[in-house]
């Protein structure tokens, strides 16, 4: 066997981790803005980590005027229904059970608590870094009942089908909330929210594929791009969509091609097929999105904690009072337009979701914006 | 502990269905089961997310973007 190569071969370190240039960078925005054509382009993305890298590079201040690229419901902890939290909390305050879930889902807030107060209040709730511990957890403590919330897009629900096929102990079931993107992308063009194109998600996109987003492409005529996570590959992901615009087509580059193949993870794909049902979903903010969600089938019903446990599912898809994530999560709202954003909301004390995942479009905004200076001045 | 990262890693073990992965000096353990079809071998990057790898990052297709970047970046200068 041939050694690794090393971590200091910077060439191929480079490859995957740098993909940073400046001057190229303003290269491709000098291009975007001649394939733009001084035409109004509004494009949304539909990803946390996609909106972390727009904002923390300042890309939005490098597109020519005209050029928009706002953030759509790319959060999976933002979009889950306030309901669904109430009863897990309550599921753990009254029967004891142990709720594992990740780190960025305790703050968020349900309607009566979020899972941080459930725990503050004596609840077993405990943060894991995926569902292999919360089920090591559960192989461990076989006196106690273990409660997985699995939250998360298509890129998350892969792991959890993969562990329920293989049969995780009977002290364990898990709480399957996880939402399906392209009929969210769907949804969001039926109801004409003035989407010239997408850059498709790039974690997403590696289970699906680049080509489960041609048939929205084509119906609704609306160039679409699959993007990594660099300046330059969220740039040139834009530059496509101008350029298709310009050409009048409407197909789906894929710019993510290190990363994202056309038919996608066929092992993950068969996994979720084989455990789950598609199901209607709430999403928090937005409302139901037919054939968005996924549930367990009737196969693994013994692992489904509403099934188990008699949890009725729940609308809940209401933001708390005076939050207007609604309005972020469909891109028709910057976070600094919420009158809130800053004033009264900011990442220590939340309003809404959108300021508690470090991927809501909230959080980001004010993690560069200056209202937090000021917000923390006495 | 983020729900929706995945970050690049590079195998350095592999002992079944579990690998060990370097991601940025800290090693980690992941699961290849989500890439059991995608011949991962040590010294391959991987996008990993909660602990299961998710896709071998290619490294031809890699090179091709950068040259993609910087072709771009030519043709406007040239005009
Ligand atoms: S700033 Fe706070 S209250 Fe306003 S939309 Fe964002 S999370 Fe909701």
């Amino acid at each position: 066997m041939s050694p690794a190569p090393s971590l200091k071969d910077e060439a191929v370190v480079s490859l995957f981790s740098k993909y940073r240039d400046r001057d190229l960078v303003i290269k491709i925005a000098e291009r975007i803005a001649e394939a733009a054509g001084g035409d109004p382009l509004r494009i949304m993305h539909v990803c946390g980590t996609h909106e972390w890298a727009i904002t923390h590079n300042g890309l939005r201040d490098l597109l020519p005027e005209g050029v928009q690229v706002v953030a759509g419901p790319g959060c999976p902890v933002c979009v889950t229904p306030g309901g669904e939290i109430d009863a897990l909390c309550r599921l753990a305050l009254e029967q004891g059970v142990a709720v594992t879930t990740f780190g960025d889902v305790l703050r968020v807030p349900g309607y009566k608590w979020s899972l941080a107060e459930a725990k503050a209040s004596g609840a077993d709730i405990r943060v894991v870094y995926g569902i292999s511990d919360a089920i090591r957890m559960a192989r461990q403590e076989t006196a106690r009942d273990f409660v997985h919330f699995a939250i998360g897009f298509e890129t998350t629900a892969p792991t959890t089908a993969i562990e329920v096929i293989k049969g995780p102990p009977g002290n364990f079931s898990v709480f399957a909330s996880h939402k399906l993107i392209p009929p969210a992308m769907e949804y969001l063009l039926e109801s004409g929210a003035g989407i010239d194109g997408f850059i498709c998600p790039g974690h997403v996109s590696t289970i699906i594929g680049a080509d489960a987003y041609r048939d929205l492409a084509a119906r609704y005529a609306k160039p679409m791009a699959v993007a990594g996570f660099e300046p330059l590959d969220i740039m040139l992901a834009i530059l496509n969509i101008a350029l298709q615009r310009k050409r009048g087509v409407a197909e789906v580059y894929n710019e993510y091609a290190r990363a994202v193949r056309g038919p996608g993870n066929k092992v993950a794909l068969r996994a979720m097929e084989k455990a789950f049902k598609v199901t209607d979903a709430y999403w928090r903010g937005i409302g139901m999105i037919p054939g968005s969600g996924l549930g367990l089938r009737e196969d693994y019903i013994k692992y489904d904690t509403a099934a188990k446990y008699g949890i009725a599912a729940s609308g809940g898809e209401r933001m708390p009072e005076g939050c207007s994530c609604g309005e972020v999560l469909l891109g028709t709202l910057r976070p600094e337009e919420c009158p809130l954003f800053g004033r009264g909301c900011n990442p220590e004390q939340p309003v809404g979701p959108c300021m508690v995942s470090i991927e809501g479009t909230c959080a980001i905004a004010f993690k560069y914006s200056d209202l937090k200076l000021r917000s923390r001045r006495p | 502990m983020e729900v929706c990262l995945a970050v690049p890693g590079r195998v350095t073990k592999i002992e079944g269905e579990k690998a060990e992965v370097d991601i940025g000096g800290i090693r980690r353990e992941a699961s290849l089961e989500l890439v059991s079809d995608q011949g991962v071998k040590i010294g391959d990057y991987v996008l990993i997310h909660t602990g299961y790898a998710i896709t071998k990052l290619d490294e031809a297709e890699a090179r091709e973007i950068l040259k993609a970047w910087r072709d771009v970046a030519r043709a406007e200068l040239e005009g």
